[in-house]
């Protein structure tokens, strides 16, 4: 398994009062996401373990414009991934993002 | 005797040899080996069916078998190699040269074999253009066929697969060919006549049915998010602004999802009778529900697909049947109906480089062309115009005067950045130029060429190549939908920008589209069984498909 | 002409994953969730083999209401190393069980699994058996034990035999219950004996119409979270013993069930023999027409299971 970390500047933080939300599941193709709020507000770190190698600029470009397109701030993400495509990867993300942001019932 | 009957003298050698072997036109199976020997001479140009779909599969064994002492150095002209005994017949010696169109499931042997030099190869050809050169330099000298019935007589009925065959005996039979046909059953009347006896000069009653490939059923089960996603892009952002009425779906779970998404996306976004109305298409079952909701008028078919049969012949509203009721399919008139009568062909690929010239070519597998570039073409030869091909051709050229600007055919490819295996679909170079470097080919085996494609649709957005204004743009618009692949991060984000604002390019959010929304749920149909269901119980899925 | 319905309202429950169908299970926002993801509980062997690990190993566990009443929930994530069980996975599930016991609370469990993993064999085996036990000693302590199976991965395997100390299974069409799995006996057995890529002969030997039929399920739904929902819903309202009793007259009725079909080559066969009308039709059948048709017909483990 390849391991990897990014902590990125998250200007906005992500809304809503849930601690954690989780989607995805670890198969191949597939990954998932964990979402934790348990970063500075300003900021989000994203730790990745995977199994496939060699993709670092992939995943690079992927967070990027993650944390640049979403309201990211203040969460602490971890992802297991079977190997993904960076499409799956960026989807997962939002749907993360989303499912934080929701109402608690 | 004179000059010019040559070739009728020929004939009528073959006939009376091959009558020696049979009772009437009837050859009995015991006696097939030899009598082929007695019919084919040397040399010969033999059309195999070999279609899409159905094959004649005895004929096909029975020529594989002939010793290469007594029959060799043939020609080979036909649609398809799909049967191994396509590439045997070349492997011991029978078969010197090759003209054809497709051979998907031999595509990997194929690939071996030509590399090898074990092939002659004359070219690779789309449908119609092999069908034409029947009738100009490609003759048959004999066509081994495939029916599902015959009267004594050599009247022959081809039902729901009748695809190639009137076009092969056409241009046999009417110049001095020879025309034999594998049959099921010999019966004392069929149903309806397909080909008159008066073409068909024997005839084999196999005892069972000729093989058919299962190649357009696409299980909805297997139908993913991001496929899903696509498919809402190509019919809000394409199907609706154009108004595209008449059209070709190349098959492949995009098209597949787009077909389950009409009675329920497409009815939300109020596009019953507005698009989808017609199609040249072979009966997709994934086209059931779309069908059932009254969303289309007709269907031309190429061929039958396994299991449909009783469902378009309970259809004859929407589908071409006979007096007999089936369905009458032929494939040289829906290629010709899906190259002009149509305003649009959506179609997937495996490589589309910066130009966008696109290729189903891989360095070890040659699958050919079939009917997707007569599809996905502009034909320039069109002249009667219709909505979406006079705003495609306006918004191609959009300086020359109305009167004098011809339409555009939307030639859409469709698909995911990254394909199977992760593979990207974005290129810097295809592989079909190694392939014609490889094989001396004179032109790289490309499927849709960049002058032809007008848009490229992935789950990043949409590139509207008929408005990019020079090579640069339309580079920069295939790297701006090309996602994360090297192509696409090697993307001048300013410029992907900026063809954005002037709608080039376009995102899903710009169309009102979350990813997040394309959802399974949106599919009329999510399993094989829930199309069964659909079609109430007349669709019959094949055993691979089936878990009851 | 019929109009296409689209599917927006129903969720598949064989599409859909393990915390989804959790959240259809159970009444609205009752869940909570024991030993949850944020905790890490991972398995310990999987990193050996340099394959991926999941923050919950594969099963969601917790307790939420059902119809009011709480309820203990396992869910399998069949996707997951197909579902199938390892240390920490059948931890949480032996642990869940217990608390059942001493808190006197039914357990609902959605199997999903072809079985133990074969990374973790001995402790996913050993697991299995402390399961059963645990089932069982819940079971006497007067709680209800409720499998629902219709998953990808179906209940294979030592889930298999877990789901048969259960006090009820609810089975949809997807869902196959079987020890063996088609290409084992295909391998063992020969093609000829069992042709594993044999769709339909899989469905007819191991699938939830037959399972239904010969009484290795009790409730048949369509596959739908809110069928599966009512179903349990019902199925939490029966009895529930297990003494010698009821386990005697299982054993007997098992006896006589396989004097009785013990010779059939097909389940087509034991259909015929139950004198089900038209037996080669019922795979085909939609849920509704299937239950009616069999419903004085099919075998019942009463209260054995």
């Amino acid at each position: 398994m390849e391991k990897l970390s990014f902590k990125l500047n998250a200007p906005t933080r992500a809304g809503g009062t849930r601690a954690q939300a989780i989607v995805g599941v670890v198969a191949s193709g597939n990954l998932e996401v964990l979402l934790e709020r348990a970063s500075p507000a300003d900021v989000c770190t994203i730790d990745i373990a995977t199994a496939a190698h060699g993709f670092g600029a992939v995943w690079d470009a992927v967070v990027r414009d993650f944390v640049a397109r979403r309201a990211a701030g203040g969460l602490r993400i971890s992802i297991n991934d079977g190997g993904a495509r960076p499409d799956t990867v960026a989807l997962r993300l939002a749907q993360g993002v989303r499912l934080i942001e929701e109402r608690e019932a | 005797m004179s000059e010019w009957g040559m070739q009728k003298a020929a004939l009528n050698e073959r006939l009376t040899a091959g009558r020696r072997l049979a009772t009437g036109k009837v050859v009995p199976i015991p006696k097939l080996p030899e009598f082929l020997k007695a019919v084919i001479r040397t040399g010969d140009r033999v059309c195999l069916e070999g279609d899409n779909q159905k094959q004649a599969d005895i004929l096909a064994a029975a020529l594989a078998d002939l010793d290469p002492a007594d029959v060799s150095n043939l020609h080979m002209v036909q649609s398809g190699v799909v049967l191994p005994a396509h590439l045997d017949v070349f492997e011991k010696g029978i078969a010197r040269r090759l003209d054809f169109s497709y051979s998907g499931p031999q595509s990997a042997r194929i690939a071996r074999m030509l590399f090898g030099r074990k092939i002659e190869l004359g070219a690779v050809h789309t449908y119609l253009e092999l069908f034409a050169r029947y009738f100009i330099d490609l003759t048959p000298n004999v066509a081994l066929i495939a029916a599902v019935s015959a009267d004594r007589d050599g009247n022959l009925y081809t039902g729901p697969n009748t695809e190639d065959t009137p076009t092969v005996v056409e241009a046999t039979s009417y110049k001095n060919g020879l025309v034999v046909a594998q049959v099921t059953e010999i019966v004392d009347k069929v149903p309806r006549v397909d080909i008159p006896g008066d073409l068909v000069h024997f005839v084999v009653e196999a005892g069972k049915p000729f093989y058919v490939e299962p190649l357009f059923t696409r299980d909805p089960a297997a139908i993913t998010e991001t496929q899903i996603l696509t498919a809402m892009l190509a019919i809000k952002g394409i199907y609706a602004p154009y108004g595209v009425r008449r059209l070709n779906h190349g098959i492949g779970f995009n098209t597949a999802a787009i077909e389950l998404l009409l009675p329920t996306y497409g009815e939300r976004l109020g596009l019953k009778g507005k698009v989808c109305t017609h199609f040249a298409l072979n009966p997709h079952p994934t086209l059931i529900p779309a069908i059932e909701a009254g969303w289309v008028e007709q269907v031309h078919c190429f061929g039958s697909e396994v299991g449909m049969e009783d469902y378009v012949a309970a259809r004859p509203d929407i589908f071409f049947t006979g007096p007999d009721g089936s369905l009458r399919s032929n494939r040289a008139f829906c290629q010709t109906a899906g190259l002009y009568a149509c305003d649009m062909f959506i179609g997937s690929t495996l490589q589309i480089d910066l130009e966008g010239h696109s290729s189903t070519v891989t360095t070890n597998r040659i699958a050919g062309f079939g009917g997707a570039p007569n599809m996905g073409s502009d034909p320039r030869g069109r002249r009667h115009p219709s909505e979406p091909w006079l705003k495609a051709g306006a918004e191609a050229d959009p300086d020359s005067s109305a009167a004098l600007r011809r339409g555009r055919k939307l030639v859409v490819q469709i698909g995911e950045t990254f394909g199977d295996r992760n593979v990207p679909l974005f290129v810097e170079r295809l592989d079909a130029l190694e392939l014609a470097r490889e094989l001396d080919l004179d032109l790289a085996p490309v499927m849709v060429y960049s002058d032809d494609v007008t848009h490229i649709v992935t789950e990043e957005g949409i590139a509207n190549l008929l408005l990019c204004r020079n090579k640069d743009e339309r580079e920069q618009a295939i790297r701006g939908v090309a996602g994360y692949t090297d192509i696409g991060r090697a993307r001048d984000a300013r410029s992907v920008g900026r063809l954005r604002q002037r709608g080039v390019i376009t995102r899903p959010e710009d169309l009102g589209i979350d990813p997040l929304d394309a959802d399974r749920r949106l599919l009329a149909a999510r399993s094989i069984k829930d199309l069964m269901l659909a079609s109430g119980a007349l669709y019959r899925p094949p055993s691979r498909f089936r878990n009851w | 002409m019929t109009a296409a319905t689209a599917n927006s309202g129903s969720l598949s429950w064989y599409e859909a994953s393990a915390r989804q169908r959790i959240e259809a299970l159970v009444d609205g926002g009752s869940f909570n969730e024991f030993i949850g993801p944020e905790l890490r509980e991972m398995s310990p062997h999987l990193s050996i083999f340099d394959l991926p690990e999941q923050f919950d190993d594969g099963i969601v566990i917790g307790r939420g209401r059902l119809d009011g009443s709480p309820v203990l929930v396992a869910a399998q994530e069949g996707r997951f190393m197909g579902g199938a069980f390892g240390e920490v996975h059948g931890a949480k599930l032996t642990g869940l069980l217990r608390a059942a016991c001493k808190l006197k609370q039914d357990v609902v469990i959605l199997f999903d699994t072809g079985g133990v993993r074969l990374q973790e064999a001995n402790a996913g085996e050993l697991a299995i058996s402390e399961i059963m036990r645990a089932v069982i000693e819940a079971r006497r302590a007067g709680v209800k034990v409720v499998g629902l199976i219709g998953g990808r991965a179906g209940c294979y395997g030592g889930g298999s035999l877990i789901a048969g100390t259960c006090s009820s299974l609810i089975i949809s069409e997807e869902g196959r219950i079987s020890v063996s799995g088609p290409e084992v006996i295909e391998t063992n057995k020969g093609v000829e004996e069992f042709d594993s890529r044999d769709r339909a002969l899989v469905w007819r030997t191991m699938g939830g119409k037959h399972r239904y039929l010969i009484g290795g399920a009790d409730k048949f739904v369509e596959d739908d979270a809110s069928a599966f929902r009512q179903a349990a819903v019902e199925a939490l309202r029966g009895r529930g013993r297990c003494d010698l009793a009821v386990l005697d007259a299982e054993q007997q009725r098992l006896e006589r069930r396989l004097r009785r079909f013990g010779e059939a080559g097909d389940a087509v066969a034991i259909w015929q023999a139950m004198s089900i009308d038209k037996p080669t039709d019922i795979p085909g059948l939609p849920t509704d027409e299937f239950r009616r048709r069999v419903a004085d017909k099919r075998e019942h483990a009463d209260d054995a299971r």
